[in-house]
């Protein structure tokens, strides 16, 4: 019995041995900052006295947050840019992948370059997209030529500004997403198109019928990260246009970011980032509920 | 049939390349302006290679005022230090979760797979409270201690030793091996696809962070590339040129691997997706 139950202490601090470092890590870098970012976000907070400044508030952080501008303007914006954006990225991914699939040449060289602006990162991305769009640049110029008189100046301009950020993040993400869609494309059998074939389907039966039902497992996962994604977005917005012009492109992880190390306002921040927790909450919970009823219904 | 068959393999072929070149144009475009003089950046009609071709942009860059070259080491240590910590708690703690059998550990597990959901930036404002705390704020540990502990990495990890048979670790354990042995001398050869992909993410991950960097680094010399560029832009003000070129610089590295390893680079990046 004794000898039973030492070897038994001895697995479970062999398994803690193994699975310890990490698991602290994990404890102080994800675990208590989430913790301290709720407590945070209930409190109010007397900064020159450190952590014992700390005082309990209760919600009212949550409520009061809704009277700035910037954050109302940033979960509109988040809003309209996660649609379009997701709806953009989908359909033009989709459309790629299949046409890659079916007949192309040089699908191996296609993939790598349309792989290539995933890769690059966000500093440099914006550093040539805001020479592209500048006011001599050579998508001003292009347009002018093409007969445009005054074109829009894009990205410090109101209604251009938002569009031409979703318009970047799609190029940027395009190439993943076809890479997604195509690793799905692939399992489906061939004889399924041949079986539609001999029933005289065209292409567009045969994407209606085929290939939109048998991918519908890796579309829902694709929609679902690109929305989490979406609410992400922070580099591209702080390095281009930093939510302006007015606060037509500020989006909520800027709105944090600004909130907390431009304004200070710590307790608001934390707060705005539960609300983007809950977001996310949201969405995976309804992912994990469709999923289980797709199980059931197979 | 046959005839309509070509021709649309003739029509998709032009239609994706199109969009493939579309893709590409800022790249090649960025590329291009970092060999040019800056009155030829924007000079109609645009020309891929310039007449005056030239290196001038990138020493200035680099043998420049500007410390680019520290900033890039600075990147080069931190990624580093990053790599090789993440992976080896990744493997140590995969192995845990996968090889050992201790109460708790599926309930952990699950605490990880939870922990996985959480939008990092939500954890900027603590994590800064934090670190100013810890005594890491504005030191290169700020951005290399959060990345060598990968959830991630450690999920990643697990499902493929949980791919490996039982009996290998059972004949080693016969032999005489401890776990740590079995571990790395028997499980992580095994898993070496898994590693590589592994490294090449961290890799990436490290190098392109940008957000992390703009929030625990203050000082310039401690500035990592993403940084560095950033403060380029700012103190050239509208010299495209060499911004253009410090950009190529900034993305070399990832290009090198991506073109060396690119197997593994697609491979690891959608690894995790085509599974859910």
């Amino acid at each position: 019995m004794n000898k039973r139950k030492y070897k038994n202490i001895k697995s479970i601090a062999k398994g803690y041995a193994f699975i310890g470092i990490n698991l602290i890590g994990v404890l102080i870098f994800w675990t208590i900052p989430l913790i301290f970012s709720f407590v945070i976000s209930i409190s109010k907070w007397d900064y020159s006295k450190g952590i014992k400044g700390i005082a309990f508030k209760g919600f009212s952080n949550y409520i009061e947050m809704w009277k700035d501008e910037w954050f109302r303007a940033s979960l509109i914006n988040n809003i309209i840019f996660t649609v379009s954006f997701v709806a953009i990225l989908i359909v033009l991914s989709f459309i790629v992948a299949y046409v890659l699939n079916e007949h192309v040449i040089g699908k191996k060289f296609v993939q790598l370059g349309l792989y290539v602006p995933y890769i690059v990162n966000i500093v440099a991305i914006s550093a040539v997209w805001l020479a592209l769009f500048s006011t001599n640049g050579p998508i001003l110029n292009l347009l002018r030529k093409l007969g445009v008189e005054n074109p829009p100046v894009f990205i410090s301009d109101l209604h251009w500004a938002l569009p031409t950020i979703v318009l970047i993040c799609v190029w940027q993400n395009l190439g993943y997403t076809v890479i997604l869609f195509l690793s799905g494309m692939i399992n489906i059998p061939r004889d399924l198109y041949e079986a539609v074939a001999i029933d005289g389907a065209n292409t567009f039966q045969k994407i209606r019928y085929v290939t939109i039902p048998m991918l519908s497992g890796t579309t829902f996962f694709i929609v679902i990260t690109s929305i989490i994604n979406s609410f992400k977005v922070f580099g591209l917005i702080n390095l281009m246009t930093h939510g302006g012009p007015g606060t037509s492109t500020t989006m909520l992880v800027y709105n944090i970011y600004r909130t907390a190390f431009q304004y200070g306002k710590l307790e608001f921040a934390s707060a705005q980032g539960i609300v983007l927790l809950a977001i996310i909450f949201f969405i995976t919970w309804i992912q994990f509920r469709i999923q289980k009823k797709n199980e059931a219904t197979c | 049939m046959k005839k309509n068959h070509k021709i649309g393999k003739i029509i998709g072929t032009v239609c994706i390349w199109g969009i493939v070149i579309l893709c590409i144009i800022p790249i090649v475009w960025m590329i291009s302006a970092s060999f040019k003089r800056e009155a030829d950046v924007f000079a109609v009609p645009f020309r891929l290679i310039p007449d005056y071709l030239n290196l001038d942009n990138f020493k200035e860059v680099w043998f420049g005022k500007y410390n680019y070259a520290l900033m890039f080491l600075n990147s080069i240590k931190v990624t580093a230090l990053s790599v090789v910590f993440a992976v080896v708690t990744s493997i140590l703690a995969g192995y845990g979760f996968s090889k050992l059998k201790f109460p708790g550990r599926d309930k952990i597990f699950l605490l990880y797979l939870a922990t996985m959901m959480i939008p990092p930036q939500l954890l900027m404002v603590p994590k800064f409270l934090m670190f100013k705390e810890m005594g890491i704020y504005n030191t290169h540990w700020a951005l290399i201690l959060p990345a060598a502990f990968s959830i991630y990495g450690v999920f990643m990890v697990r499902q493929y030793m949980l791919q490996i048979p039982e009996e290998l670790s059972e004949a080693a354990r016969i032999d005489g091996a401890g776990d740590l042995r079995i571990c790395f001398q028997i499980i992580a050869p095994l898993c070496k696809p898994a590693l590589v992909t592994l490294v090449i993410l961290f890799f990436t991950w490290s190098w392109n962070d940008y957000d992390n960097a703009l929030i625990f680094i203050n000082d310039k010399n401690l500035y990592t590339i993403n940084l560095g560029l950033v403060n380029f832009m700012d103190e050239t003000g509208l010299k495209y040129s060499l911004i253009m070129a410090a950009s190529v610089i900034s993305i070399l590295p990832i290009f090198i691997i991506f073109l060396v390893a690119q197997k593994y680079f697609i491979g690891g990046l959608t690894a995790g997706s085509v599974k859910g």
